[in-house]
C-alpha cells in the first residue's frame, strides 16, 4: 500500500489557485463600466450564440469570464435563485448584495473542497439603482471572495492592465457612447503597446439602462445601433444619445 | 425560500442542475409544496365561497389583437370588489385575462409571468406564441382539481404572433384544452352577451381604436344582462382594463385613454341604451 504524498494546505491551496488564474487568463477580458444612466458591459466575444453577459433580474447583470460550461451552470443557478425568491417574497426583494453572496459561497465551497475541481471562471454581478449612487458592482473570483466595485471592472485575461487602464481615464457620468469607447479603448489595448483593431460585430454589448421604461433593465445593443454608438462622436453625443426606447429587432428581445 | 438548505449557503444542486429552462419544471424539482397545482384541497361541504372574476374579451384587428376586462369581482350575489384587475401583460407580446377564482387566478398569472420571463433569460430566445399558449394549458390542468371543487380559473390569452405578424387569441375550458378563437372571444360569466354583441359589431378590417371601442362596447353589453359583470363607474371613475398587442408590444391603455372611450359609449348609450345597431341583411 502506497501513503499518499504529504502536501501543505498551503501548497494545495496555492495550486489550485494557480490552476484557476490560469483556466480565467485564457479568455478573453471583459470590462463592466458605470455611466451617467446606468452599467454597461463591454466585451470581445466572436460568438453570437455564447454570450458572456445575461439578465438575471430587473437590475441586475451578470458578466463572466472563464470557462464557459461553469459560468453558465452559475449563471442559470442565479437565474433560478432569483426568480424563486422573487416569486416567494417580492419582485423587490431580490438584490445583487443576495445574490454575490450566493455566487461566494458556491465559489468558496467549491474551490476549498478537494472533491471538486475549482472552477475555473470570475464573475461581476452588477446591479443599476434608481440613481448612479445606488450602483452597485460586485466581482467574485474563483475563490469565493466579494470585491465592492466603484466606477469600473474588468476580468479575465489581461485585467490588472486593464484595470488600470480604466482607473485612469473612467470618470463619473460619461455618456453611453463615450463609456462605450473607453472600454473597447481599453480591451484592445495590448501588453506590448500594439493596439489592435476590435471590429463591432465582434464586441458583446449590453446595459442596465435605469431610464427605460420597463421593469425588466437589461437590454442587449447590437447591429446599427452599436455601430452608430460606437461612430458617435464622443463630445456631440450627450446623455440624449443613450438609446432607451429605440428596440431593435435583431435580437433585441430581451 | 432560501437559497442555503445547508449551512454552506451554497446554492444546492437543483439550482446549478443543467436542463430544464421552465420555472414550474425547477419548483417542481426544487420544493414541490410551492406549486399551485400540488396543493390539496381538503374534503368541503357544498361550494366554496371566494372572489370570482367574470367578464373577459378580444378581439383582433390588421396588425394586432385587444384585450380588455371588467372590474367587477363578486362573491356569491355580493360585489367583492370594484376594481379588480383581470387583465395582465404576460411577457412583451402577449396578455392574459383571467375569470374564474380571483385569487387563484392571480397566482396562475404570477406563475405564467416568470414562466414566459424565465425562459427568456435562460435560453435568450422568446417562446412561441403556440408554446406560451400550451404553457398556460398545462397551467390549467393542474389546477383541476380545485376546479372540481368550484375553483376553477379559466383565463383568455392574446398575443402578437411575431412569426406569423399577426394578433392572435387562445380561449380554454377549466380542462385546459386551448382552442385558437378567429376574430374574437370571450369568457366568464357574461362571456354570452358579450360574445353576442361582439357577432354583430365585428369584422375583418378594424382599426386599433375601433377594435378597443368594440371590445368596451361587448363589455358594456355584458354589465348590462348579466349582474355579475360590472360596467363604467363614472362616480368612483372606474373604467375597464384594455391592452392593445401590436408588434410594438404590450400596451395598457392610460385610465384617461379608457375613461374617454366609456363616456363617449355611455354618452351615446343614453339617447340608444341597447347600443349600436347592426343591419337587419
Amino acid at each position: 500500500m502506497t501513503t499518499p504524498f504529504y502536501v501543505s494546505p498551503a501548497q494545495a491551496m496555492q495550486d489550485r489557485a494557480e490552476y484557476a488564474r490560469k483556466g480565467i487568463a485564457r479568455g478573453r477580458s471583459l470590462v463592466v463600466l458605470q455611466y451617467a444612466d446606468g452599467i454597461v458591459f463591454v466585451g470581445e466575444n466572436p460568438s453570437r450564440a455564447l454570450h458572456k453577459f445575461s439578465e438575471i433580474y430587473d437590475r441586475i447583470g451578470f458578466a463572466a469570464a472563464g470557462k464557459y460550461n461553469e459560468y453558465e451552470n452559475l449563471r442559470i443557478g442565479g437565474v433560478r435563485y432569483a426568480d424563486l425568491r422573487g416569486y416567494t417574497y417580492d419582485r423587490d426583494d431580490v438584490t445583487a448584495r443576495g445574490l454575490a453572496n450566493v455566487y461566494a459561497q458556491t465559489l468558496g465551497t467549491i474551490f476549498s473542497s478537494a472533491a471538486e475541481k475549482p472552477y475555473e471562471v470570475e464573475l461581476v454581478v452588477a446591479e443599476v439603482g434608481a440613481t448612479s449612487d445606488g450602483d452597485q458592482i460586485y466581482r467574485l473570483p474563483h475563490d469565493g471572495s466579494i470585491v465592492d466595485e466603484h466606477g469600473s471592472v474588468a476580468v479575465g485575461g489581461s485585467a490588472e492592465q486593464i484595470s488600470t487602464f480604466l482607473d485612469q481615464r473612467h470618470r463619473e457620468g460619461m455618456s453611453l457612447a463615450e463609456a462605450l469607447k473607453l472600454a473597447v479603448q481599453a480591451l484592445s489595448n495590448q501588453p506590448n503597446g500594439a493596439d489592435r483593431e476590435i471590429p463591432a460585430d465582434r464586441l458583446e454589448v449590453a446595459v442596465l439602462d435605469r431610464t427605460r421604461p420597463q421593469q425588466r433593465k437589461f437590454k442587449r445593443i447590437v447591429g446599427r445601433q452599436l455601430v452608430r454608438l460606437l461612430e458617435a462622436d464622443g463630445a456631440a453625443s450627450a446623455p440624449t444619445d443613450a438609446p432607451s426606447d429605440t428596440e431593435e429587432s435583431e435580437g433585441g428581445e430581451k | 425560500m432560501e437559497a442555503n438548505t445547508r449551512s454552506t449557503g451554497r446554492l444546492p444542486a437543483a439550482f446549478l442542475t443543467p436542463g430544464s429552462s421552465s420555472f414550474m419544471d425547477f419548483l417542481g424539482a426544487h420544493s414541490p409544496e410551492m406549486l399551485p397545482g400540488k396543493r390539496a384541497l381538503p374534503p368541503v361541504q357544498g361550494a366554496i365561497q371566494a372572489p370570482h372574476g367574470t367578464t373577459i374579451v378580444a378581439t383582433t384587428f390588421p396588425g394586432g389583437v385587444v384585450l380588455a376586462g371588467d372590474r367587477r369581482a363578486t362573491m356569491g350575489n355580493m360585489i367583492a370588489q370594484r376594481d379588480i384587475e383581470k387583465v395582465f401583460p404576460a411577457d412583451e407580446y402577449s396578455a392574459v385575462g383571467i375569470a374564474g377564482t380571483a385569487g387563484l387566478a392571480v397566482e396562475m398569472v404570477k406563475l405564467f409571468q416568470l414562466e414566459l420571463e424565465h425562459f427568456e433569460k435562460v435560453e435568450g430566445t422568446q417562446l412561441s406564441l403556440e408554446g406560451k399558449a400550451n404553457r398556460l394549458s398545462t397551467m390549467i390542468r393542474s389546477n383541476l382539481g380545485m376546479a372540481m371543487q368550484g375553483l376553477a380559473v379559466v383565463p383568455l390569452f392574446a398575443g402578437y404572433d411575431v412569426d406569423r405578424g399577426r394578433g392572435r387569441i387562445f380561449s380554454y375550458d377549466v380542462t385546459g384544452g386551448r382552442s385558437e378563437e378567429q376574430g374574437f372571444a370571450a369568457t366568464g360569466s357574461g362571456s354570452i352577451f358579450a360574445r353576442g354583441a361582439m357577432k354583430k359589431l365585428y369584422h375583418g378590417d378594424l382599426t386599433e381604436q375601433q377594435a378597443t371601442m368594440l371590445v368596451v362596447q361587448a363589455l358594456y353589453d355584458a354589465a348590462d344582462d348579466d349582474s355579475a359583470t360590472g360596467g363604467p363607474d363614472v362616480a368612483r371613475r372606474i373604467y375597464p382594463i384594455v391592452a392593445v398587442i401590436t408588434e410594438d408590444g404590450v400596451r395598457k391603455l392610460e385610465a384617461e385613454e379608457s375613461s374617454e372611450i366609456a363616456r363617449s359609449i355611455l354618452e351615446r348609450r343614453l339617447e340608444q341604451p341597447d347600443g349600436p345597431r347592426a343591419a337587419l341583411l
